[in-house]
């Protein structure tokens, strides 16, 4: 059967109460599901030995600026027994940016994680480190959001103390 | 060394070190936990890369990286240029692959916009990669070999990176930041000259990477400094999410040019080194390989290039030539349409990796239909090397630190993004 085909069914014959909805575009697979989910999607993902989505590659977020639902966190895995890549999609509202983190599925989660706290501000439950990346510690700003200005904000940044 | 207490130092040298007023107790260091600031601007940190080491006497007990000294937006800045405009600025992400880079890009937009480059073109890409690999892992392994104490092998693997930079300027008249790939395509066809200088690095480049091996591989003390030392096991490597020659350093035989096939790689016939150690010893005997694999593709690519165009034919998204667009409406047209506008790719969102020398490089790229990307982000191997780090680098001493951040080779333009 077509890998397009089988991760789908088998999410759904094993998880039976999460709802998926997946889309396939320009070859691409993507799953997308409530966030409440994550964490048991991730670690079914990662440890049926069908699957095996050993490998975290990317986490990040997407902004939509004036959506119900702003922000969707997109997570890219891979599988290296079924040489395939996978997306998986969570909307997250601003009104409750919150959701939980997967750095106890794939400890590369953490830098992700953080990173997408960094730029977007969506908060991750259980984080073991949830500290900015980039910007440093007193930055208010989230830079990635779209109603952050590309030229940055004057005085947001302090320069050093001579 | 013995403990020094205060009794023990003769009065005239106190009252000279204690001239100053000073709250510094004569202590015993070695019972003591201290903290040590490592970077952002130090030499062996390749970059502004800077780490809080917790040591107990000599051994690092706790390892924080603090990355983002060098970070300029490049996310937020894809979001408001066109995709053209963008490739120039795909060289200061990897700097010392900046080809790799631009050809990493190109296919992701690409595919964001359903456009195929012709074969002659995809070749072309392909030989710039390999060499832009054989580049990069020449400096990773010179510069691992100057922090554990051998300056010889850096002059002499930048001799040869030099060669590849000669490349560089007959192809596209830049040796270093070169955006020679465009949207569809190369920006021109590949120089015989370029060829010809190709086909003799790569006959020269496998004795003289041997030369430089010989300086190193049977040293005593380069092997003493490597071997065992930050060792990443199979299970860490694939949850930290290392990838590239730091993955296959640890066993894992995942290449995404075998993995998820890209340009003409399935017509390649090539080897994936793959060492099982895991130490910073099997991440430089990885690089090296991998750089005799890099010469052997080249080779093959060299002989197969088809002839033909290196332009897709695809006048809405793809630029138009110089000399036709100066002389017909139809490509001034496009040109100017392409220039302001952009290529406008449908609705949609994909994402798009490919093998660079340090690792994955992948772009997520979203497109509401307008000439400008939604959203970039970039998916750069060093930044997840470097989380690595405190693994590798708790439990040795101080002076491993300088040669595993070696090994990990991390290019702090991209990982800075």
């Amino acid at each position: 059967m077509d890998l397009k085909e089988f991760i789908p069914q088998k999410l759904r014959e094993k998880i039976p109460d999460i709802l998926f909805k997946e889309n396939v575009y320009r070859d691409e697979l993507t799953i997308t599901f409530d966030k409440q989910n994550i964490q048991p999607v991730c670690k079914f993902l990662k440890e049926d030995p069908e699957l095996e989505f050993l490998l975290c590659e990317d986490i990040t977020a997407v902004d939509w600026a004036k959506r119900t639902n702003r922000f969707t966190v997109v997570y890219h895995i891979f599988s290296l027994k079924l040489k395939t890549r996978l997306c998986l999609k969570c909307d997250v509202d601003e009104s409750d940016c919150k959701i939980d983190t997967v750095t106890s599925v794939w400890r590369t989660a953490n830098w992700h994680e953080r990173e997408v706290f960094d730029m977007y501000g969506i908060r991750f439950n259980n984080h073991p480190d949830l500290r900015r990346i980039y910007m440093p510690e007193y930055f208010e700003y989230h830079p990635l959001r779209k109603d952050f200005p590309l030229m940055g904000i004057p005085g947001s940044l302090s320069l050093p103390k001579k | 060394m013995e403990r020094i207490i205060k009794d023990e130092v003769p009065t005239e040298i106190l009252k000279a070190l204690f001239q100053v007023d000073s709250t510094v107790q004569i202590d015993d260091v070695l019972e003591n936990e201290m903290v040590l600031n490592m970077g952002p601007q130090h030499p062996a940190t390749h970059g502004v890369l800077r780490l809080l080491l917790r040591l107990d006497g000599e051994t690092v007990i706790a390892c924080v990286p603090e990355v983002g000294y060098l970070h300029r937006g490049y996310e937020k800045m894809a979001e408001n240029m066109t995709y053209y405009e963008y490739i120039p600025h795909t060289d200061r992400l990897d700097y010392l692959a900046p080809l790799s880079n631009n050809v990493g890009w190109v296919l992701a937009v690409e595919k964001l916009a359903g456009i195929e480059a012709p074969p002659r073109a995809q070749y072309i890409r392909m030989l710039i990669a390999e060499l832009s690999r054989i580049a990069s892992h020449l400096v990773a392994i010179g510069a691992l070999a100057m922090d554990v104490g051998a300056l010889t092998v850096f002059l002499w693997t930048l001799r040869e990176r030099e060669k590849i930079l000669d490349i560089w300027d007959i192809l596209c008249g830049a040796r270093f930041t070169n955006t020679y790939t465009r949207i569809g395509g190369v920006a021109n066809d590949i120089q015989p000259e370029a060829i010809a200088k190709a086909k003799w690095f790569i006959d020269q480049f496998d004795p003289n990477l041997e030369e430089c091996e010989k300086l190193i591989n049977t040293n005593k003390i380069f092997i003493k400094r490597l071997e065992g030392i930050g060792i990443a096991s199979r299970e860490d490597a694939l949850s930290l999410g290392l990838t590239g020659p730091n993955l296959r350093a640890s066993g894992v035989e995942f290449d995404l040019r075998r993995a998820t096939p890209y340009l003409c790689y399935n017509d390649i016939d090539f080897n994936i080194p793959v060492y099982t150690e895991g130490d910073s010893l099997a991440r430089y005997f990885v690089r090296v390989d991998e750089a005799r694999e890099s010469a052997k593709i080249a080779k093959q690519v060299l002989e197969k290039m088809p002839q033909g165009e290196t332009l897709a034919n695809n006048p809405k998204r793809v630029l138009p030539k110089k000399t036709e667009i100066y002389t017909k409406m139809e490509e001034l047209i496009h040109d100017f349409m392409i220039v302001n506008f952009g290529i406008n790719p449908p609705v949609g969102d994909i994402y798009s990796a490919i093998e660079n020398p340090k690792g994955e490089l992948g772009f997520y790229l979203v497109s509401n239909g307008e000439g400008h990307p939604w959203k970039c982000k970039i998916r750069s191997p060093s930044f997840i090397n470097i989380q690595s780090l405190p693994l590798l680098i708790t439990g040795h001493m101080v002076s491993d630190v300088v040669a595993i951040i070696g090994s990990i080779d991390p290019v702090m333009g991209e990982a800075d993004k």
